[in-house]
């Protein structure tokens, strides 16, 4: 009796496992099946045509790309000084550390559509038009929605998704790296850039990569800081609007005039982002296993 | 002066050091130590202090981040409390009629049917994605093979990388139709179907934080357990689930707070009119969706615009407050686990 009450349970649990490995290589499955169908090099390479019923998704990868680095540029090198910070020179009773441990966190749970507001309140509304009152005075530049605004906005987002995954790598940096440097008579600071953040690299690209995944993804954001429907020229100003897959793929699923024309479309760009995202995702976690390996040898 | 020692128990001990004539870390000058001036290492500590001020002070703007995203957010839905030009006041999201009409001649701006249609997807996606993942993670923490344990882990952090568009997309295409036949639904969007596409995107977090609490447990606490003659199965639900119990809870709280947040999948699925009713077959609008789906059209200053920024505010406010509750939670699991945070 006893023993059957124990498999019993076993069984449930791994059922419970089964089925949801099995939804997620259904949906994998079902996206890979169908989106490989009108799949082509001119496919990822062409503009949208014909009220996007035809054509390629070219635009939309550039603007993505584009988004993605502007985005980096702001989001790792903040992320990887607060995590310096955290493993490094915070002391874990200080007030500073407990506060901004929980901002981070919280940072980490607010919704995604909370942020496309704060950028549009903060960035556009407030930023972009001081510098518009102070710098082109009568013009509407940077008080409106672009891509600049859409990577500031998707930075602050991505900020705790750096922070933790280069604080964890930093912890895992032995000690003896750090007193060895110390006893040679480097400063904290050398020790920091010179010894412990090299050894920590591989953490900084994770973080990085981690953080251009979910940018690539995220759409409730961007959705009114910047990206745009349709553009026919590309952007090439910190002001323009830009494409973005994710917003993408909500334009075909909901706004298209001819949902059995565009079916196929959409089933090809949402594979194009689901193959982004998973390789970005495989990289990040390859390294990341890598790295720990490296860490309790 | 005095250091933490650990000794053989693993207990503290502070002991003071022993006396030196000059420590390494001395912050006398080597002027009162008797010793010539030594610029070059002067300047160098000197650096030494302002990078640590400066790093902290950027570790600040983490904190500033998140009181700059509510008051900038509540700022904008501030004018209600005056009333803005259109009449839209602080009370128009409470007012009654219990129905949201942004756009009419007579707008009506009553929150509480997206509230309610927020609270029931989110239920159904919590009630069918809370058992599967605890499940799972109980699986993955006490039973499965190591071998196949390297496996599932990963594949199921996978399913967190699917962006919510993705999981959205598929729900309108290809899940909404199943559900609709299986269950014999009129409407083809509805909270169900919305609740099942919102627990992909909450059993992966569920599941990475629950058995992240799982694995915590101290190996000793199964070990007595068996030791003592329990199976494994009494062991995991009667020894380590109840050891783990503040990590599970974090767990639950912080999918709660992401599913009542997740905006993409229950704007492409739910159908999005503001019902009011508790029949899950029914379409539903719910108050992410609503920002989402109304924003881009609003004009900028407006009662609807300010009254679409106060929701915003709203969901800040619940999903910090869940945050933080979860955060707790899981400082909780590992004071009692490991005795400190």
């Amino acid at each position: 009796m006893r023993k059957f009450v124990d498999r019993t349970f076993v069984v449930l649990s791994l059922s419970a496992t089964v089925i949801i490995l099995s939804m997620l290589f259904l949906i994998i499955g079902n996206i890979a099946y169908h989106g490989t169908e009108r799949l082509s090099w001119e496919f990822i390479t062409s503009n949208p045509e014909n009220g996007m019923t035809a054509g390629g998704i070219f635009p939309a990868i550039y603007g993505t790309v584009l988004l993605v680095l502007l985005m980096s540029l702001a989001a790792v090198p903040f992320g990887v000084l607060v995590a310096i910070y955290f493993a490094e020179y915070a002391s874990a009773e200080s007030r500073l550390y407990r506060w901004t441990r929980m901002a981070v966190n919280n940072l980490a749970g607010v919704p995604s559509i909370v942020f496309g507001l704060f950028g549009l309140g903060f960035f556009i509304q407030s930023i972009g038009k001081a510098i518009d009152q102070t710098f082109y005075p009568g013009r509407l530049l940077y008080a409106q929605p672009s891509i600049l605004w859409a990577a500031m906005t998707m930075a602050v987002l991505t900020l705790p998704v750096v922070i933790i995954t280069v604080e964890e790598t930093l912890r895992a940096v032995p000690r003896e790296y750090r007193e060895a440097s110390l006893a040679l008579g480097a400063t904290r600071l050398q020790t920091v850039f010179r010894v412990v953040l090299p050894q920590a690299w591989s953490g900084v690209m994770t973080g990085a990569i981690l953080a251009i995944s979910r940018g690539a993804g995220e759409v409730a954001p961007v959705l009114f800081t910047g990206a745009a429907y349709f553009l026919p020229r590309y952007p090439s100003h910190p002001v323009d609007q830009f494409m973005h897959l994710g917003y993408h793929i909500w334009v075909l699923t909901t706004q298209s005039t001819n949902v059995e024309a565009t079916k196929p479309l959409l089933y090809s760009t949402v594979f194009v982002l689901l193959v982004l995202t998973f390789l970005l995702n495989i990289t990040a976690i390859l390294i990341r296993n890598r790295m720990r390996k490296w860490a309790t040898r | 002066m005095t250091r933490k020692f650990r000794n053989s128990d693993g207990g503290l001990e502070v002991k003071p050091l022993p006396p030196t004539e000059t420590p390494l870390n001395s912050r006398k000058s080597r002027n009162e130590r008797g010793l010539a001036p030594n610029f070059l290492a002067e300047f160098r500590n000197g650096i030494d202090r302002i990078a640590e001020v400066l790093i902290s002070a950027v570790a600040l703007l983490a904190i500033a981040v998140i009181f700059l995203i509510f008051i900038y957010v509540g700022k904008e839905a501030l004018p209600l409390v005056w009333g803005t030009s259109d009449g839209a006041t602080i009370l128009s999201p409470f007012a009654t009629p219990f129905t949201w009409q942004p756009v009419s001649t007579e707008p009506k701006y009553n929150v509480f049917p997206l509230i309610l249609g927020t609270l029931k997807v989110t239920l159904i996606a919590m009630l069918l994605g809370t058992p599967l993942a605890l499940a799972a993670a109980l699986y993955t923490a006490e039973f499965a093979p190591p071998r196949l344990r390297e496996w599932i882990k990963p594949a199921i952090e996978l399913l967190a990388g699917i962006p919510s568009v993705v999981l959205g997309s598929f729900a309108l295409m290809v899940l909404a139709t199943w559900v609709q036949d299986a269950f014999g639904l009129v409407y083809r969007l509805n909270a169900f179907t919305a609740g099942i596409a919102l627990a992909f995107a909450i059993i992966p977090i569920i599941y990475t934080i629950s058995e992240d609490a799982l694995t915590a447990v101290p190996r000793l606490y199964r070990e007595a357990s068996l030791a003592l003659g329990a199976s494994k199965a009494q062991t995991a639900v009667r020894v380590v689930m109840p050891a783990a119990i503040p990590g599970i809870a974090a767990a639950i709280i912080l999918g709660f707070g992401r599913a009542i947040g997740e905006t993409m999948i229950v704007l492409m699925v739910s159908g999005n009119s503001s019902i009011l009713s508790l029949d899950p077959g029914l379409p539903v609008r719910t108050m992410s969706a609503t920002i989402a789906a109304e924003m881009a059209e609003v004009v900028v200053g407006s009662g609807h615009y300010r009254i679409l920024f106060f929701i915003g505010a709203l969901l800040f406010l619940i999903t910090a407050i869940l945050n933080w509750a979860g955060d707790r939670f899981n400082r909780r699991l590992r004071e009692k686990l490991f005795g400190s945070a």
